[in-house]
């Protein structure tokens, strides 16, 4: 029918055919992909100024790969990133499951402490930490990689609260009863949780830990008011070199960037549908 | 079965959920190897008495021994009892051999003889060549049949099954009542099962204890709770049944007379051994009461009242009918105003045209029929 040419008239629901909503969603993936694709294409311009097109070239990239101060601010980033997710997935998966399971005076306060560090505004935990960090005379000169622990920390503290919540949006859907299962065909306390609950929660965890990872990777903010000197994450690095001009050298040094979180979001996504289609057995 | 010792002795207890009494001083004994149904509506406290000789729940007051054992200190994974929940609980992420292997794992069973038990243990409930599946690829009642052979796996003392059947569909409930039966004949284990449905305790149980807001109301055979109810509340309960208010006006060793304003003079064959000129209840099953068309009795059989010597009678209006197939049921008014159930089966397949609303029609039934009732 579709080869006769002949076109049905279109049904109340098939909104993706009408004019104003392509128009409409052509408009926004433009207004969200446009400057991710220019930053990407430029970073590959032969020229030392932004705006015309001069000609493809990898030299930015050898040169962003051979800049020891960025590459440094880099493997700072993607060490802190790493061991904040490791530590916030396990205090927020204890936490979402204290929050689950038991019932305790203070509970509410609890909770809403725990999602304060979603809501207060990042300059105000910035100086927060800034301050805290000062009075407690945190040290600053310790060697690599101990030298991050303030910013870790930092980043542990905002980042736990996320995954909390997604663990425990993922605990709400599980069946009690399989615990109790598990129990009465002679688990104890331990082996139900290993081998019941935490199955369970196992896509809360990988969901988490993604936002976690992202989240600490290109925070700005609190990691300003946190690093030292010596201390240079790669958001605030890029910020330095862009205060003098934007060359495509940063433009190459963002592209890698994304490239490593779009593969490792793909990877997450993956292993998320697999287990999704395993865990609807109920 | 006297002399034996019970295999799970329920001694005076109690479970409180604030002021609450879920489970209220409740005694019970269940030998080895019976077909036990704790039955009573929602709410009634008979999950909660499971969920306390599985463990999961502590007794207020009271006691409860398993084989003899005070179970008071013993957690539910130490305890020779397995259950089978109702939502079945099979565990997602595992295979259905692993689902069933898990227990005979925790207990370090090793690993070939766990394989062979698991699979004696799939074959038992008819699930033989189904271990590498995941639950999300069975259907409601295989997975109910995993949940099943991972409790029987650990050949428990006793097995627990909490509303075994709810989730499943009218046809396949009814023939896993037969099979439940005939699988508790074959592994002699005992069984405890709670549920709210009447055919599935009548059909299944050797013994039935129907709770009421915590307390049991009756505790006996499907059929002597059918035919024998002790209290209105079990008469109701199980099964349908007609319920007149009454005075005992006679009641002597061979003979009984209920004087009911609703029904009128209700004659038994059999004492009652109550109060004389208390207020009873009579209870008549819809299924106990003759009907045919007015004078047919007569001309048959000379009877005086349009009924068989020894019968009661009664005389009314067909009001209501529902065909049900098998059989039909007929609300009838009474003379008096009241209305009487009855339920007829449709022995040919005209039977139901003989009788249709305003018909006016006689009702007998025999003098064992109806139950008297203290309270």
């Amino acid at each position: 029918m579709i080869g006769l040419g002949k076109r049905t008239p279109i049904a109340p629901l098939e909104y993706t055919r009408r004019l104003w909503m392509r128009a409409w969603v052509g408009l926004v993936l433009f207004f969200l992909y446009a400057p991710l694709i220019t930053l990407v294409a430029f970073s590959f311009n032969d020229s030392r100024r932004n705006i015309v097109w001069r000609g493809f070239t990898f030299k930015y990239y050898e040169k962003a790969l051979n800049n020891d101060s960025l590459m440094e601010a880099l493997v700072n980033s993607i060490t802190i990133a790493a061991l904040a997710t490791a530590v916030s997935v396990v205090l927020g998966a204890l936490a979402a499951v204290m929050l689950w399971r038991f019932r305790f005076p203070m509970k509410a306060a609890a909770e809403g402490a725990m999602a304060l560090p979603i809501v207060v505004p990042e300059i105000c935990m910035g100086v927060a930490m800034l301050v805290f960090f000062a009075k407690i005379g945190f040290p600053t000169d310790l060697p690599w990689p101990f030298n991050l622990g303030a910013i870790t920390i930092a980043h542990i503290t905002f980042c736990f609260p996320f995954v909390t919540m997604v663990v425990r949006s993922r605990l709400a859907s599980f069946n009690r009863e399989e615990e109790e299962a598990a129990k009465d065909l002679g688990a104890n306390e331990w082996q139900a949780f290993r081998d019941v609950l935490l199955p369970h929660m196992k896509p809360g965890l990988v969901a988490g830990a993604l936002l976690a990872f992202t989240l600490s990777l290109d925070d700005f903010v609190i990691t300003f008011f946190t690093s030292g000197p010596n201390t240079v994450t790669f958001p605030v690095k890029v910020y330095s070199m862009v205060r003098f001009s934007v060359t495509p050298e940063v433009n190459a040094a963002s592209a890698m960037v994304i490239a490593l979180t779009v593969i490792l979001t793909t990877i997450t996504l993956k292993m998320q549908s697999r287990m999704g289609t395993i865990a609807q057995g109920h | 079965m006297e002399d034996k010792q019970p295999i799970i002795s329920i001694r005076n207890v109690s479970k409180r959920f604030g002021q609450v009494a879920a489970v209220d001083n409740v005694s019970l004994n269940i030998m080895p190897g019976e077909f036990f149904v704790l039955l009573g509506p929602s709410g009634c406290g008979k999950t909660t008495l499971l969920r306390m000789i599985a463990g999961f729940e502590i007794p207020t007051e009271g006691q409860i021994l398993i084989d003899g054992q005070d179970m008071a200190k013993v957690p539910p994974n130490k305890r020779p009892v397995n259950m089978v929940f109702q939502s079945y609980a099979v565990f997602p992420h595992m295979s259905v051999a692993d689902n069933v292997g898990y227990g005979l794992k925790i207990a370090g069973v090793g690993k070939a003889e766990r394989e062979s038990r698991v699979a004696e243990a799939l074959e038992l409930v008819k699930l033989d060549g189904f271990g590498t599946r995941k639950p999300n690829q069975l259907s409601g009642g295989q997975r109910q049949r995993v949940a099943l052979a991972r409790s029987l796996v650990m050949r428990p003392k006793v097995l627990l099954l909490d509303e075994p059947l709810s989730a499943l569909d009218a046809k396949l409930r009814a023939q896993m009542q037969f099979e439940l039966a005939d699988l508790q004949d074959h592994v002699g284990i005992t069984f405890i099962t709670v549920t709210h449905d009447q055919d599935e305790a009548l059909s299944m149980a050797g013994r039935i204890a129907v709770m009421n807001k915590g307390d049991i109301a009756q505790l006996a055979t499907p059929s002597d709770l059918y035919e024998f109810p002790a209290n209105r509340f079990v008469a109701d309960f199980v099964g349908s049944v007609n319920l007149f208010e009454g005075r005992l006006t006679l009641d002597e060793p061979d003979r009984a007379a209920v004087d009911c304003p609703g029904l009128g003079k209700v004659y038994l064959n059999h004492g009652v051994t109550g109060p004389h000129g208390a207020d009873v209840w009579v209870a008549i099953r819809p299924e106990k009461i003759y009907l045919h068309v007015p004078g047919a009795g007569k001309a048959i059989r000379g009877a005086a009242e349009d009924a068989p010597e020894g019968h009661n009678f009664a005389r009314g209006q067909i009001k209501g009918m529902s065909y049900l197939g098998d059989i039909t049921l007929y609300d009838i008014r009474l003379e008096s105003g009241a209305m009487l159930r009855v339920s007829r089966p449709n022995l040919s397949r005209r039977d139901q045209e003989d009788f249709t609303w305003d018909d006016r029609v006689s009702m007998h039934w025999r003098a064992d029929s109806a139950v008297v009732l203290l309270n």
